[in-house]
């Protein structure tokens, strides 16, 4: 359990991070918390010839607001986010998330970009972005984009981004008034990988759920306001659709059994919560 | 700073527990090791070695840290705190120590030194917890021993109790 041998080169701006990511090609890997590519490493699932660490970046560790958003830099670390001010009122779906993300010590140098990097099917950060509706800004050293969370993780731990590509930022949409959110997951011990995990937000007209740790990325569905055996219905098949499969902690048919019946609980108490 | 390079035993420097120590390491050496092998404190227990388990968590300027998923090179010039640091320097336990003893709130003791450095953490930034807020807090470590509870009653009677700040 120990990693592979590799190049480590500690850098202060982002300029000198992706001039090394142009330079390593596609076997070199970004290092931020390294709370999800340590174990990688340990592993040997991730091989990289040289590890460029931006945990020490000062650009990039922020929360800021940007017209209709709040953007977190790619050093930013999940604790950071637990305690910024604004969490419970401009995101209150993340203030309802975050206590769900691994653990007090994890959280306490794990980042909100790597947890989107690392792209884990279960994990809360991605779930969050895909039911809200967030973008993920990507630089390499000829330009930057801007993906869509849908577009962003395109499968279990794959992303779209390229070879010299980084994560810079991603951006969550603040609340709407009148608006409800809701979060909740069934892991096996709190802090534990979700064996599903459920995002949801209800406004006057629509209802929108957002499941995690059953199909290969965060998958979301929306309808118009639904109330009982319709809702109850709409449920159903959407845990079908999602193609859930068995594995050590849970059967597929659990998985689905937990969308219908923690479904419709997150989307009440979603309802519960718009003002 | 300068690429390191995988080949080379790089000069690592940290202030740990208050003493300056120096060790050599690649850049692939994890900082659970280092302290073990290179540097030779015994307290940084490794467990599961990918951040799951606990029993090497160690605080790297002030902030917890699994000692499995950091790199040696990682920790040079910052100052680590094991529980090493706990005790005074005539070998008194420290109240929270007395605690555990106190409660049975260890049986093993393998988990129980990273408990101990969350502990030292968490307790500034929350001096008293609820049960409850307790009880997630240590869902970040594995003890197979104790079922937690005389670890719960001994920190809860700590933070009731203690005169140490």
């Amino acid at each position: 359990m120990k990693p592979k041998a590799f190049d480590y080169l500690k850098v202060s701006s982002a300029e000198e991070a992706l001039a090394a990511l142009a330079q390593g090609g596609e076997d070199a890997r970004i290092i931020a918390g390294g709370l999800s590519l340590m174990p990688m490493l340990n592993f040997r699932l991730a091989e990289p010839s040289v590890l460029i660490d931006i945990s020490k970046i000062d650009s990039l560790n922020y929360i800021r607001e940007t017209g209709g958003s709040v953007e977190i830099g790619a050093a930013t670390r999940q604790a950071d986010l637990m305690r910024w001010d604004g969490l419970e009122r401009k995101l209150p779906l993340l203030h309802a998330a975050c206590p769900y993300i691994g653990h007090y010590q994890t959280r306490a140098k794990g980042t909100v970009c790597g947890s989107l990097s690392h792209a884990d099917p279960s994990s809360e950060l991605p779930l969050c972005l895909a039911v809200l509706g967030g973008e993920v800004d990507l630089q390499s050293a000829s330009g930057k984009r801007t993906l869509a969370a849908d577009q962003f993780q395109t499968g279990m731990l794959s992303t779209a981004k390229q070879t010299g590509e980084m994560v810079v930022a991603a951006r969550y949409p603040t609340a709407k008034s009148g608006d409800g959110y809701a979060f909740t997951e069934m892991a096996q011990r709190r802090g534990d990988f979700a064996i599903v995990a459920l995002a949801a937000v209800a406004s006057a007209s629509k209802i929108k759920l957002g499941i995690g740790g059953v199909a290969d990325k965060p998958t979301v569905r929306e309808w118009d306001v639904l109330e009982g055996d319709a809702l109850d219905d709409a449920l159903n098949e959407f845990a079908w659709d999602l193609g859930g499969y068995d594995d050590i902690h849970a059967t597929a048919r659990y998985r689905r059994e937990l969308v219908r019946r923690l479904g419709r609980r997150v989307i009440e108490e979603a309802k519960s919560c718009r003002s | 700073m300068p690429q390191l390079s995988k080949d080379v035993r790089h000069t690592v420097t940290m202030t740990l527990n208050g003493d300056v120590v120096s060790g050599y390491a690649e850049p692939r050496m994890l900082l659970s090791d280092f302290l073990t092998h290179e540097i030779g404190i015994t307290s940084c227990h490794v467990g599961c070695e990918h951040g799951v388990c606990g029993a090497c968590t160690v605080l790297v300027d002030g902030t917890v840290m699994r000692g499995c998923l950091t790199l040696a090179v990682q920790a040079d010039g910052t100052t680590v705190e094991t529980s090493e640091s706990l005790a005074s320097d005539d070998n008194e336990l420290s109240e929270l120590q007395l605690a555990f003893k106190k409660h049975h709130g260890l049986q093993c003791g393998y988990c129980t030194p990273g408990i101990l450095m969350s502990l030292t953490a968490y307790l500034k930034e929350t001096p008293k917890p609820t049960e409850e807020e307790l009880r997630d807090m240590l869902t970040g470590h594995l003890c197979r021993c104790t079922g937690y509870v005389g670890m719960v009653k001994a920190v809860l009677d700590y933070c009731e109790n203690r005169t140490d700040g």
